[in-house]
């Protein structure tokens, strides 16, 4: 199947001892000057690219106070190093997050502190030399951004944060990453991830309608570009054709359907993802966002509500307001933006939609918490309602689900392995090794609870299992989107 | 006045300068820095008065190193608990007519030194003995263990091995304080034991020792998660609006 080992899965999770540079080769392909410009980074490596980089994390240890904190304040405890699903994947010691951050933070310490000046060799302060950038570029690409080491940190310290800074260090000096990189210029150019323009979008919507039509017989709309209505909803790219996420966004027509409300998507906002998260660029991360402020202007919309989509969830519900609100032009009913998770979750609390449960009988499930919505962001007025929510409605629509072992899930899940900018095939050994420790969690219930299914509410998540599940001898279609099962089980016409 | 008198007194003149001019610029720093983002690490209070919780749970119990390994975290609860009493303690050298609490917890104290060096060597022998661990420790991080250990190894020595003359140490100190240099006691683990210590507050805020004001301004520990009700926007991302 490939040029690596699947690592074995084992029985009850073992915590590996070291072995130096086992992914020392892997590299996401480096992005050319095409993909580099439109987000206003040098197309190769500038000529005095030592000093940039210095200027760089100057600049950014002064605008950020996460970095200048993480950067002086980890005391090599150690409590991160067994906590990183790479780490446990790959037995790669620059995989634990501290070492991760030490290679950001030798450089720091070499130029920036007292200690590193004039005493490197003491505290491990070494310059920024194409030896350390290329196990930057190597490393800060093996790092998912999914803050679950920031949990177990005595303060904090959230390697994502590192690994942003670090990756956009790179890019000022003119090392992008292509994934990332061209993404986002195809979001500037044409609204979205995949680089999908209006009457194909507007084509593939129609067909989708079609296709509901044909298996229940009801006219279910997927509303594009309509002025005046009252819900924009902005979902990543990937809901639109990909397997299994286009099953979650008929879910989610169904459930606006039942709702009885006006509601439309946007080709221009056609993109929930915001690829300029992963490279810490403050400005990109912007510039995408305000595309959804601007379509909601333009459409005239009330209310704006999120699709099943992980990172984007963290931008939207934790960053959207800082980087394009205010939003006092929307009804102040609503939170601003709304996942549809909250919106469904209403509705079935509600009555106000008939979920027949045994529609998923053939389905057997555990649920995937996705590294951002569980650990970057809420849903519902409670903390830890991002856990409960989507639970309380796949409860909702299938009578069999059990919970992965308690350390894999809520503030403990792991990482699908694919996050953080990392979901390319030049990445596919990293991506498998890293989705070991969530398939030795999921290994145990199928075992022990004969679950079938894995339902998960993130865009990236979704595709990651789908291909590397085959890897460790599961289904790919065992991953399934949540609002697929409230598809399944939504009773149309009930309410009209 | 004896020449070790003098520089000793200097040297904590000195350390005592250092240490706060070095942890009141960091502080200034980092309360400067602006944090553009919301970035709890969730799920997090959505109140101020719940953030005011979550620190004092992770400073007082160590939370969060509670739930990410228990060896680490007795280890250090023990170290900085122990640490804490021992200097608690120590204020009866720098106060006259002693506190009452501070009288009061001598005893507890003496244990606490026990604790303290326990701690430390449970620490260490992780730093040695667990690969993760060694990979990331720098020479650094052991010479800031051998540090406080000798500090605790000499200050035990003075209880149980070769008692100093305490008075004398005391009104060195009270000397200090109001200008009034006194002769300070020439006994030779004294004499090492306050070498060190003043070692110790002079790199404190050239440190990683930096984690204690840190985690006051973690970001992902002290924000509350109130994105959607409330904007947050810091004064480099208002220019960007412009």
């Amino acid at each position: 199947m490939a040029d690596f080992d699947t690592p074995e899965l084992k029985e009850y999770p073992v915590i590996p001892h070291i072995q130096e540079g086992t992914m020392a080769h892997s590299k996401p392909f480096v992005a050319k000057e095409q993909f580099q410009e439109p987000l206003g980074f040098p197309g190769e490596l500038v000529d005095n690219w030592q000093q940039v980089a210095y200027d760089k994390m100057e600049e950014l240890t002064g605008k950020y106070r996460s970095l200048a904190v993480f950067l002086d304040s980890c005391v090599k405890c150690g409590a991160c190093t067994d906590k990183c699903h790479y780490y446990l994947g790959t037995s790669d010691p620059k995989n634990m997050p501290v070492a991760r951050q030490d290679l950001f933070r030798k450089v720091y310490r070499r130029k920036f502190t007292f200690a590193g000046k004039y005493f490197p060799k003491l505290v491990g302060a070494v310059d920024l030399t194409k030896e350390v950038l290329d196990d930057w570029y190597s490393y800060f690409h093996q790092c998912s951004q999914c803050r679950r080491c920031s949990v177990f940190c005595p303060y904090g310290i959230d390697t994502a944060e590192i690994s942003m800074a670090a990756r956009e260090v790179m890019d000022s000096i003119g090392v992008g990453q292509k994934y990332c990189n061209e993404i986002i210029a195809k979001v500037y150019k044409i609204g979205n991830n995949l680089g999908l323009p209006q009457p194909a979008l507007a084509d593939t919507l129609e067909g989708l309608e079609e296709d509901i039509e044909d298996d229940t017989g009801v006219a279910v709309r997927l509303p594009l570009d309509e002025k005046g209505a009252d819900i924009l909803v902005v979902t990543p790219s990937a809901d639109f054709f990909a397997e299994p996420h286009v099953d979650g966004l008929m879910g989610y027509a169904k459930v606006f359907h039942e709702a009885g409300v006006s509601w439309t998507l946007s080709s221009y906002a056609s993109e929930a993802a915001n690829f300029g998260m992963f490279i810490g660029s403050y400005e990109n991360m912007r510039k995408v966002s305000l595309r959804i402020r601007q379509a909601a202007l333009d459409l005239g919309v009330k209310r704006i509500i999120f699709g099943e989509c992980g990172h984007a969830w963290r931008v939207a519900y934790s960053f959207l307001n800082t980087l394009a609100g205010p939003f006092d032009f929307l009804d102040p009913k609503y939170p601003v933006p709304m996942h549809i998770m909250e919106f469904t979750y209403d509705l079935i609390q509600r009555g106000g939609i008939t979920l027949d449960k045994s529609a998923n009988d053939d389905m057997v499930l555990t649920y995937h918490d996705s590294c951002n919505v569980a650990r970057a962001s809420r849903m519902g007025p409670k903390p830890g309602g991002q856990f409960v929510l989507p639970r309380e409605v796949i409860k909702a629509s299938c009578n069999h689900f059990y919970d992965m072992p308690q350390d894999t899930i809520h503030e403990s899940t792991f990482c699908c392995g694919g996050g953080g900018g990392l979901l390319t095939d030049d990445l596919m050994e990293l991506r498998v090794k890293g989705a070991m420790p969530r398939m030795e969690a999921l290994k145990h219930v199928v075992e022990n609870h004969g679950v079938t299914h894995m339902a998960a509410i993130c865009a990236i998540c979704k595709s990651q299992f789908a291909k590397v599940m085959p890897y460790y001898g599961f289904q790919m279609d065992s991953i399934v989107s949540v609002h697929q099962l409230v598809s399944n089980a939504i009773v149309l016409g009930n309410k009209q | 006045m004896t020449f070790l008198t003098i520089v000793y007194a200097l040297l904590f003149y000195i350390a005592t300068a250092l240490l706060i001019a070095g942890l009141a610029s960091k502080i200034r720093q980092y309360a400067k820095t602006p944090a553009p983002l919301k970035i709890p690490t969730t799920p997090a209070p959505v109140t101020r008065t719940g953030v005011v919780m979550r620190m004092f749970r992770e400073v007082v119990f160590f939370e969060s190193l509670f739930k990410s390994n228990k060896w680490i975290w007795i280890f250090g609860w023990m170290f900085h608990y122990g640490m804490f009493l021992v200097l608690a303690r120590h204020l009866r050298y720098f106060t006259d007519p002693v506190w009452t609490w501070v009288a009061l917890i001598q005893p507890f104290g003496m244990y606490a030194a026990f604790a303290m060096a326990a701690g430390l060597l449970g620490l260490w022998a992780r730093r040695l003995l667990v690969d993760r661990v060694r990979y990331i420790s720098a020479l650094s991080d052991h010479l800031m263990l051998a540090l406080l250990f000798a500090i605790s190894g000499t200050g035990l020595m003075m209880d149980y091995v070769t008692p100093t003359d305490i008075v004398g140490v005391k009104e060195f100190f009270r000397g200090l304080m109001v200008f009034n240099w006194q002769p300070i006691p020439q006994d030779p683990v004294l004499l090492v034991h306050l070498a060190l210590v003043a070692t110790l507050m002079i790199i404190f805020p050239i440190s990683k020792l930096l984690h204690a004001p840190g985690v006051f301004f973690s970001p992902t520990r002290n924000q509350v998660d109130n994105p959607r009700e409330q904007r947050h926007l810091s004064a480099w991302a208002a220019e960007l609006e412009k």
